[in-house]
């Protein structure tokens, strides 16, 4: 069975490490934030400058100036700090974020990524898209393998705009944990249910099986 | 004698000297930390032909977004646009036209312009379309693009507090881009809830000195929430 949107952030989550600062766009990364496993802490960046990004806000708590990346109404944790944007962007393009957590639209055996611009559709931006995949020091893209008419996201080459060139290292889908090197997409583990064949139909770019593939802890 | 004191007392001061065709760098994140009533003003003298730099173009009817009513908008350098309607529509008519720009970029160009630095290196954007045409070199092993720095005619900012002498300190994430636009302007003006006596401010907690600053206004605030997520509703 593919996964759904909450298990595929369940699985993203089990990426994270004890002490990491995160960055998590919006939609299923998001959701990730919900399953980071009890005995580890992690600190989420929003980089409309905010490290340290805690629950959406009670009623009686809510504040126009506490907002996160997304435009919500949202909370400081407990030992968050608050900077300006040149100040959020420096720790990001510095490397100092250790994960970020995007979605894609495309995504190819070179580690470029598409995300943010479909032609002949509304150009909305990048946002801090394109900053984030050039800075962090590990992007899980965490998209479906396929789209609704089954054509593959994971391809030799993209063929929408580029978000970023050489830059993704994992990948999550809906079917898969894959990691990206050597031009290939290495099958590292399967959804519950998902079998080999069905992943390499719905895989476009050069996909690498190698011996046992283990099933997702969900 | 005026010395130090930059506070005037009405937006039409406050504006003085915005004209047709002018760039404007604007504060603020979505809604949020944005000069509401200096952007009103903005409306009310009719100037356009702008070009307005800003992270976003606020919404139908509130920030940046009323600009739009009477075309009052050229040009728009931003990261993420069309959360309005008239945005939309202005854009697809061709009346405005959109430059859009990664926004650690655009924070870095604000920074730059501020700080007398013409352009930089990063390597956000190489090999998209945000890095076609521009310079590119290879530091280190890593390529990166050229990037020029921004500066303005007007930077419109918000802050929380200031004193007389423009110091001032923003609110929680209302600070986002202010502090670089403060320091980009020609003419910065900066609109703020309350105005506290000067020596009230720990200098060491100023976030935008007065040097920066050339006029400093109180202003009243909506402070309208473009999201409002809550515990329970989320």
């Amino acid at each position: 069975m593919a996964l759904s949107r909450e298990q595929i952030a369940m699985r993203v989550a089990q990426e994270f490490k004890d002490g990491d600062y995160v960055n998590l766009g919006i939609g299923i990364p998001t959701l990730a934030a919900n399953y980071v496993p009890k005995d580890i802490e992690v600190m989420l960046q929003s980089e409309n400058g905010l490290l340290g990004m805690g629950a959406y806000p009670h009623e009686d708590e809510v504040d126009a100036d506490m907002i996160n990346a997304g435009k919500e109404t949202v909370t400081a944790s407990k030992g968050a700090s608050i900077f300006s944007s040149a100040e959020s962007f420096a720790m990001i393009r510095g490397g100092h974020v250790d994960f970020t957590v995007l979605g894609a639209f495309e995504v190819d055996v070179n580690g470029s990524i598409a995300s943010w611009m479909i032609p002949g559709k509304l150009i909305k931006g990048m946002g801090g898209a394109m900053d984030l995949v050039a800075g962090a020091k590990n992007i899980i893209v965490t998209m479906t393998h396929a789209d609704k008419r089954g054509n593959s996201k994971l391809l030799s080459a993209c063929t929408l705009p580029l978000t970023g060139v050489n830059c993704i290292t994992r990948i999550i889908t809906d079917l898969a944990v894959l990691e990206v090197k050597d031009k290939a997409f290495y099958l590292r583990e399967r959804a519950p249910g998902v079998s080999i064949e069905e992943i390499e139909e719905k895989t476009a770019g050069k996909l690498v099986v190698e011996g046992d593939i283990p099933e997702m802890t969900i | 004698m005026a010395g130090f004191n930059k506070v005037v007392s009405s937006y039409e001061e406050a504006m003085a000297g915005l004209q047709n065709n002018m760039t404007v760098i604007a504060g603020g994140f979505g809604l949020c930390g944005i000069p509401e009533g200096l952007i009103a003003q903005i409306k009310k003298m009719g100037t356009n032909g702008l070009t307005v730099v800003s992270n976003n173009c606020g919404v139908d009817g509130f920030g940046l977004g009323i600009l739009l009513e009477d075309k009052q908008i050229k040009k728009m350098i931003s990261s993420y646009v069309g959360e309005n309607a008239l945005f939309e529509q202005q854009l697809l008519n061709g009346e405005l036209e959109v430059e859009l720009t990664p926004q650690g970029t655009l924070a870095e160009k604000m920074r730059a312009g501020g700080a007398g630095i013409p352009a930089f290196f990063t390597a956000t954007g190489y090999g998209t379309p945000v890095g076609e045409g521009k310079e590119s070199r290879n530091f280190n092993g890593r390529d990166y693009i050229m990037e020029e720095a921004i500066t303005a005619d007007f930077a419109i900012v918000k802050a929380w507090k200031a004193d007389k002498f423009g110091n001032c300190i923003y609110r929680h994430t209302a600070m986002n881009f202010n502090p670089m636009a403060a320091t980009a302007g020609k003419i910065t003006v900066l609109e703020v809830e309350e105005i506290v006596d000067v020596g009230e401010l720990e200098p060491s907690q100023i976030h935008t000195p007065g040097i920066y600053i050339d006029r400093v206004i109180q202003g009243n605030f909506e402070k309208r929430i473009e999201r409002l997520v809550t515990s329970k509703g989320a």
